[in-house]
């Protein structure tokens, strides 16, 4: 009976440092790859990106949210729905500029920086730059072009992990010429 | 805690983004470690290797996180159930369809859906592109092993998508 019960409490242990571990693994590698931090970041970024063009889909057809009418919205739905549904947290949502175009999620803890401690000679990397990546790809999906970027990070000895969120403009469907 | 979707994601970019930076052309055609065809030089071998090593430091993580009672097996054939059910239970939400043993140190797991490949057509229309797509977890299965105290080599092989063959040597020392 106990022996069925441990075997469940450590699988679900296990699943959920997987994506962690293997994250800190392709960091690590990535560090090897490319020779300076601003490579790697860029790099996570590009892989990020190809993850949320696809993540979106998923995302979609998992959560039933529908169209969002503003940025407000879109932000809410990022913090409660998506950031619950995929890390298991809910960063709070605040800093809205006046014109209401920029926002900051603000993650207590990352998850993805469990057991991660940044060594000295890579004081420029953003570990977790996949995430604004991700977030760029699946915005772009759903007609929004926006800019994300870690603006604190407790691997730098933040108190918290803030994420700058600016939406720069609807993306218009581009429809082949000759239809209208 | 991160989403099972989310391991599958990052791994189809990890193969698509280490697959292309670690392809340098070399010379000469051989036959690779994962038993596929390795086209004009090493360089497939080149990222099966960088992806197998990753998986690797992975598993030695996932072992190294067990408690201790989980890892007071008795045998090695207890192990290698461990990695059937518990891990792939915990990796890919399934267990192993099948665990064979010529007992005598080699371990075929097979799965008939995995989970890796199953986003891909079934059947034979990517079979080159198969161990791209096992070499990770190959590096798994080989890391977690080691922390239960195992050496071994881990190859996989490829049928018919979405089924695979996990073939377990075990290294006597």
């Amino acid at each position: 009976m106990s022996r069925q019960a441990n075997r469940g409490t450590e699988s679900k242990k296990m699943s959920s440092e997987l994506f962690t571990l293997t994250y800190g693994a392709l960091v690590t590698q990535l560090c090897k790859d490319y020779e300076n931090d601003e490579d790697v970041n860029k790099q996570l970024d590009k892989m990020g990106y190809n993850i949320g063009v696809r993540l979106i889909e998923d995302f979609l057809a998992r959560s039933n949210v529908g169209r969002c009418h503003d940025f407000r919205e879109t932000a809410d739905v990022i913090a409660k729905v998506a950031f619950k549904m995929y890390l298991g947290i809910t960063p709070s949502v605040t800093n809205w500029s006046p014109a209401g175009d920029e926002f900051s999620l603000i993650l207590e803890n990352n998850p993805l920086v469990d057991f991660v401690e940044l060594p000295d000679n890579h004081s420029s990397l953003i570990y977790s730059n996949l995430l604004c990546g991700v977030l760029r790809g699946a915005l772009e999906m759903v007609q929004m072009a926006v800019e994300a970027k870690f603006v604190q990070d407790t691997l730098k000895g933040d108190g918290v992990t803030e994420i700058r969120m600016r939406f720069i403009r609807r993306i218009e469907d581009n429809l082949p010429a000759g239809e209208e | 805690m991160a989403d099972a979707a989310l391991f599958e994601f990052l791994h189809t970019e990890m193969v698509a983004e280490l697959g292309a930076h670690h392809s340098d052309p070399g010379p000469g055609v051989s036959a690779g470690v994962w038993g596929e065809k390795v086209g004009s030089g090493g360089g497939q071998k080149m990222s099966l290797s960088v992806l197998e090593g990753m998986g690797f430091r992975v598993g030695q993580a996932l072992g190294e996180r067990l408690p201790q009672e989980t890892l007071a097996f008795r045998e090695e054939l207890d192990i290698l159930k461990f990695l059937c059910r518990d891990l792939w239970v915990a990796v890919f939400q399934k267990q192993m369809d099948s665990l064979r043993t010529n007992h005598q140190g080699t371990y075929v797991l097979q799965d008939n859906s995995f989970p890796l490949l199953i986003r891909m057509a079934s059947g034979l229309q990517y079979l080159e592109e198969a161990p791209k797509f096992l070499a990770f977890t190959c590096g798994l299965l080989r890391g977690t092993l080691c922390i239960l105290g195992i050496k071994s080599l881990v190859t996989a092989s490829v049928a018919s998508l979405p089924t695979c063959k996990f073939q377990v040597v075990i290294q006597k020392t």
